[in-house]
């Protein structure tokens, strides 16, 4: 029976344990969720929108936090309340609850209040002898009866530890205390040494980096068991606006301060440059600066200011650093690779052809060691998507280069073995990964960039591209021998489709994993409606970046089956908590629904009367004018950049990057432009209409048409409506009588009438309207190819996004305009882009199949109120997608009271009264309004 | 009062069975519940074990007694349930404090007739009950409001520290946290303790005891073990170990874990298997008895014993299967990193 040994690490839990080992080098502790450095989060507590805040937290940890430090230090707020309540909500986020807290505040009240929310052992950030022991070891008491680690400032009654032997002295006077007094374990307490800023130009301030290198040196040798942290910004605080200089000086600090004992930080780990790479003449500037070397008079100093002069003013005028052209071919290939530089790629790949044996060597010698970079590079979270698809831009016109020459030696090699009488057993190469967006569905960026990123970790890719039915995917995955198929969709028809392609593969003997992604897509479903249907492995891959270690494991013998047992596992306990939830939510009746409609005073109100009834069609609408409209935001989580626009441009991760996407998209969309690439085209149309129950009666042109609406059945709280959209559609039996409507004329499709006589409003009478759109963006093929040929995906992807954005634009767009001028019922509104994309405007524009209509079907009857197929050219697939992909289409709501909202579950009540209005088969509408059935 | 913990570098030693399971065998109504002193209480109080400690304190002082001969070296007072917050549902918070005083007064009655019936000198131990609560602190009731909370830490603290001090002002050697499916109650707990211990310049040991729910290896609260014992380690406790919702069976991966992590003595109590159909718990005395010899002779144990279902006959198989085994040897703890 051997004895356990227990080493003295600084153990600390979430849901999860922490354990700092000398091996760990460096904690990262996340600091976006403290609203003193986050202005995002900060704007989000104030708000009282702490769900969203959860998001920000969630970032952190997928960013890589292993701590997550909340502080709700702010004037305006009520801190002990914003941490109780943020710190209670977070504990229901298992993702996020995994890691251990550091509970900031300068107000021990507030740390407390956050002690008492968290089970885990957390760290309490901080506690110093500023005024005085007393208070000290009264708190740091307080700290250990709830078990938490504490940060102690080098801090005393006297102020802020400067120089080394203050910051040494008031360690040794708190490590005696806590130690000796309050009982505290050596690794549980945290010296947060002060980093003060150097280079200030006063020379008192020149040693403060050596200050602090030097204190935790001794101090870790005095005391090996203690940990040191510090704020590593504050270091570089006079060169503000300048980060190259700023994140070189960061690196260098902490370099020679890792290597003296400091174990953890706040710090944006993404900002960091490598040691390694930071140009020499910089790097040694930094040293001479940080480690107050040659620094007599300032000279250092001055010298790192100038320095900082020349790269500011470099950076506007974007001077190309040319020094790597003369490397080695095999630095230059990845160089090129991680840079995403494609100038100089095909006289590089032809020179390395050339000093190689055989073609293929060039792939697999120096390209997919550059792209192995890449990916390593990406999955720590040092590169992102749009640089990845740059790279992989590079790659596919590097191989292209060598295409000809592998065919030829293939073919040569052929013919020995034909002359030989011997086989070829060629062909056994890449896992081959199968992708394709599924019947009816058209949607295909997402899929696209999954494509490109596994093809740049060196999977064969066989992309069947949009609407493929399930048997050709089937079919051509058995074809191709695929080892992994991959389905895409973004519309809700698309999930029951998954669904179908699951019991095929059973149905057909498959063996090979299933992956699912697309917009509409989610683990729970995946859980619960696919991966019952198929035994071989559904997998949920909820973006780009994840696919690459999916295929990964599922493609790696030894890992695989754990990976699909331990998915299989999740999925099933997911299926039963939801199994299990669904219950608990309370539904009244169809009739009680009913009853608890919109409450309206129609008496009261007179709806406005469109400038003309019928439709009118936008032939060819400025696209510079439409791009006033865009709203970015969807562009950028399109490439995985998450973040508000435009703040995202000037975050501290990923604001470069996302800089510089923006800039190519805006220099794509000038070419658009100027060279008219794209055309606008759109519809709307304004018919008379009432409301009758959950229907809404459409006088159209040729016809009246009914449209039918689904209304909210969940049992709502006391004064809260169960909406329904026709609930803003005045009700029939408020009309005047039929005498007194009105008629209107049918136009021509394409005529305005300006002037139509209005009905004059008497006492709440006056007929309600209806209107509808659908807008469209054509010409988007061409382009494609030619990018496809040139091997540009990112250019490709591109210019899909901004096609999707140019559609949104454009119903924006003609959204204002109907509600200033062609129906007119708020003539003088005045509002901000920003404004309108947080949906400030009276009246709503729900497209159905979306949550507050969610039945799909109705698009037919918009389409045929607007007759948009021969206007404008948009077809409806067998999915009820529309295409060109880049469409928006929409019912227009003009009632002030209007509002967007889900519909959430149906009842069996509403659903047997909702299949009679609609005349169709009860599994045809069982099918079509999966998503909102029980 | 005897060292415990002189006593458990010696042997292994035995804690007692299920309390309940007992009261069940006396088939009592609510008349006996009430007693003459809450003949006329406003509510229904059958069911409400830890009265039965003022209003039939034989019954209880009897149970413990078998649970003695039966080889218990540890009992543990009738208390799970004793706090403000947990009496509230017979509205009896009042009774707290007194709930708890003679709760640890039958516990050591029961030692001292013991003794003097049987001559018996080796140390027995009373542990003090302090049981999870029926509220929690780091889960929400209420599935559309994640973020609200039924009670909050204050409140929990000041229900602790009143049954602390009636466990204390009552006898106990020992404060035994236990059954914790939410470590937020338990670190609460246990800064009741800490607090009381400097603020009366007492201390006693704590033993602490969580509950694995279920084959997540998790608790109700979401930590994994290890992530467990590094929240409540600051208690510097006696001794830690898991009881409750599992079985001896479905224990024995976490007890090993956990013994080969915990810097303090390790203690098991396992539930006599899991319930069959009916609800009821059916594992034979020598079953239970046996898993447990398996652990000791790993080397994993220092103190087991039974939760609900186990009985005097499976703490008598226990004690004997482990009385000649060789208890866990406390880790050394290293002070330097390397």
């Amino acid at each position: 029976m051997s004895t356990t040994t227990i080493k003295p690490y600084l153990r600390l839990s979430g849901l999860e344990p922490l354990v700092v080992r000398p091996e760990t080098n460096f904690v990262n502790i996340g600091e976006r969720t403290n609203v003193t450095g986050s202005k995002k989060f900060a704007r989000l507590i104030l708000n009282n929108q702490y769900e969203e805040a959860l998001s920000v937290a969630r970032q952190q940890v997928e960013n890589g936090a292993q701590v997550l430090d909340v502080n709700m230090d702010d004037a305006l707020l009520d801190g002990v309340q914003a941490m109780t309540t943020f710190i209670n909500l977070l504990q229901s986020e298992p993702d996020i609850a995994k890691i251990p807290i550091m509970v900031d505040s300068s107000k021990f009240e507030i740390i407390q209040a956050g002690l008492k929310c968290i089970q885990g052992k957390s760290i309490v950030n901080s506690i110093s002898m500023k005024e005085g022991e007393k208070k000290f070891i009264e708190q740091a008491y307080i700290c250990k009866d709830f078990g938490a680690a504490v940060i102690v400032m080098a801090f005393d009654e006297q102020g802020q530890a400067d120089t080394m032997q203050r910051k040494v002295a008031i360690a040794e006077r708190a490590y005696k205390i806590l130690t000796e007094q309050v009982g505290f374990e050596p690794q549980d307490i945290i010296f947060d040494l002060n980093i003060f800023a150097v280079a200030t130009g006063l020379e008192e301030h020149n040693n403060y980096g050596v200050d602090f290198i030097e204190a935790t040196r001794i101090i870790k040798q005095k005391y090996p068991l203690v940990k040191i942290s510090g704020g590593v910004s504050n270091l570089s605080f006079s060169f503000r606006g300048n980060d190259h200089v700023r994140e070189a000086m960061h690196s260098v600090f902490l370099y020679h301060a890792i290597k003296a004992g400091m174990d953890m930080g706040i710090v944006n780990a993404g900002q960091l440059v490598v040691y390694d790479e930071i140009e020499p003449t910089l790097r040694d500037l930094c040293e001479d600066v940080i480690l107050n070397r040659n620094n007599e008079n300032n000279e250092a100093t001055e010298k790192l200011i100038a320095f900082a002069e020349t790269v500011k003013a470099k950076g506007k005028a974007e001077v190309k650093d040319e020094a790597w052209r003369n490397e080695t071919v095999e630095k230059r290939l990845a160089h090129a690779l991680i840079n995403g530089i494609t100038e100089y790629i095909e006289a590089d790949t032809e020179e390395a052809r050339q000093k190689y044996p055989r073609p293929l060597d060039v792939i697999e010698g120096p390209l997919m060691d550059g792209m192995n970079i890449v990916g390593d590079l990406f999955g720590a979270g040092k590169m992102f998507l749009p640089q990845v698809v740059k790279s992989a831009r590079v790659m596919k016109k590097s191989v292209a280069v060598l295409t000809p020459y592998i065919e030829a030696e293939k073919e040569e090699r052929k013919q020995a073995h034909l002359a030989a009488g011997t086989v070829n057993e060629e062909g056994a190469g890449a896992a081959k990964i199968l992708l394709a967006t599924v019947k009816g569905d058209v949607h295909d960026i997402g899929k696209n960039i999954v494509g490109v990123v596994l093809g740049c970790n060196g999977y064969d890719i066989v992309d069947l591209g949009v609407m493929v039915p399930a048997d050709k995917i089937l079919d051509a995955a058995q074809k191709e021998n695929a080892d992994i198929i991959g389905l895409s969709g973004l519309i809700t028809p698309s999930l029951d489709e998954m669904v179908h392609i699951a019991k095929e593969m059973k149905r057909r003997g498959m063996k090979q994993p299933l992956l699912i992604g697309g917009a509409t897509t989610s683990r729970m479903h995946t859980a619960v409606k696919i991966a019952p249907e198929y035994e071989h492995g559904v997998v949920h891959v909820l973006d780009a970046s994840r696919s690459v270690t999916v295929a990964g494991s599922l493609l790696n013998k030894e890992q695989k089956e754990n990976f699909l047992t331990e998915t299989k596992t999740e999925y099933t306990k997911l299926k039963e908590s939801f199994d299990n939830k669904k219950s608990v939510k309370n539904y009244i009746s169809y009739a009680e629904a009913k009853a608890n409609k919109v409450k309206i005073d129609w008496a009261n109100y007179t709806p406005t009367v469109p400038s003309f009834t019928g439709t009118k069609v936008f032939d060819e609408v400025d696209l510079a004018e439409l791009r006033k409209y865009i709203d970015w935001k969807p562009f950028f989580i399109a490439w995985e950049m998450h973040g508000n626009f435009p703040a995202i441009l000037s975050d501290e991760i990923i604001g470069k990057e996302a800089t510089k996407l923006y800039n190519d998209a805006n220099a794509l969309l000038d070419e658009i432009i100027a060279k008219k690439w794209l055309t606008a085209k759109g519809t709307i149309g304004f018919w008379e209409a009432s409301s009758e129950g959950d229907t809404v009666v459409v006088k159209g042109e040729s016809s009246v048409v009914n449209l039918e609406f689904l209304r909210q059945q969940i049992k709502k709280a006391a004064n809260q409506p169960n909406l329904s959209l026709a609930d803003f559609i005045k009700p029939a039996s408020l009309n005047p009588s039929n005498g007194g409507t009105l008629e209107f004329e049918n136009l021509n499709n394409s005529t305005i009438i300006q002037d139509v006589s209005p009905i004059p409003p008497s006492g709440g009478g006056g007929a309600d309207f209806l209107g509808a759109f659908a807008v469209t963006i054509h010409g988007i093929e061409p382009h494609i190819k030619a990018f496809e040929a040139n091997h540009d995906d990112y250019n490709k992807i591109m210019l899909q996004a901004l096609a999707d954005r140019l559609a949104e634009a454009f119903a924006e767009y003609l959204h204002e305009k109907t509600r200033k001028e062609y129906w007119g019922y708020v003539k003088d509104e005045n509002l901000s882009n920003e404004e309108l994309i947080h949906e400030k405007y009276q009246g709503i524009r729900p497209a159905p199949g979306y949550p507050a209509c969610p039945d799909h079907t109705e698009k037919y009857k918009l389409f045929d109120l607007l007759n948009a197929t021969a206007t404008i050219g948009i077809s409806l697939t067998e999915s009820l997608a529309m295409y060109p992909a880049s469409s928006v289409c929409g019912w227009y709501f003009s009632h002030p009271q209007s509002q967007y909202y889900g519909v959430g579950k149906i009842q069996q009540d509403q659903f047997e009264d909702y299949v009679k209005r609609k005349g169709l088969d009860k599994e045809v509408m069982e099918r079509w309004l999966s998503p909102v059935l029980e | 009062m005897a060292d415990i913990r002189k006593e458990l570098e010696q042997r292994i030693l035995i804690i007692d069975g299920a309390m309940g399971t007992m009261i069940q065998r006396h088939k009592l109504q609510e008349a006996d519940y009430r007693g003459e002193r809450f003949a006329n209480w406003h509510t229904d109080v059958k069911g409400n074990n830890d009265l039965l400690s003022i209003t039939q304190p034989e019954i209880i002082i009897g149970i413990h007694k078998q649970y003695l001969e039966a080889g218990a070296d540890i009992i543990e007072t009738n208390t799970f349930s004793a706090t403000t917050i947990a009496m509230a549902d017979y509205d009896m918070q009042s009774l707290a404090y007194e709930l708890n005083v003679a709760s640890a007064q039958c516990a050591r009655k029961a030692i001292e007739r013991y003794n003097a019936e049987t001559g018996n000198t080796v140390p027995k131990f009373v542990a003090g009950a302090i049981g999870p609560l029926n509220k929690t602190l780091s889960l929400s009731p209420d599935v559309n409001n994640p973020g609200y909370r039924a009670v909050t830490f204050d409140e929990v603290v000041t229900a602790y520290t009143e049954q602390i001090k009636g466990l204390i002002d009552g006898g106990v050697d020992i404060l035994l946290i236990e059954t914790i499916f939410d470590t937020l109650n338990a670190k609460a707990a246990i800064f009741s303790a800490k607090k009381f211990f400097r603020e009366n310049n007492v201390e006693l040991p704590i033993m602490i005891s969580g509950t694995i729910t279920d084959a997540s290896g998790r608790t109700l609260s979401g930590q994994t073990l290890e992530a467990f014992y590094i929240s409540v380690k600051h208690a510097n406790p006696l001794s830690v170990g898991l009881n409750c919702a599992l079985g001896a069976q479905e224990m024995r991966g976490h007890i090993e874990e956990l013994s080969s992590i915990a810097a303090c003595y390790v203690s098991s109590y396992p539930n006599a298997g899991l319930p069959n159909a009916m609800g009821e718990y059916d594992e034979a005395p020598e079953q239970t008895a046996c898993f447990i010899e398996d652990w000791a002779k790993n080397g994993w144990v220092n103190i087991v014993g039974g939760c609900c279902g186990t009985t005097p006959d499976h703490i008598k198989h226990i004690a004997q299967h482990v009385k000649n085994v060789e208890p866990r040897k406390l880790p050394v703890l290293e002070t330097e990193l390397a």
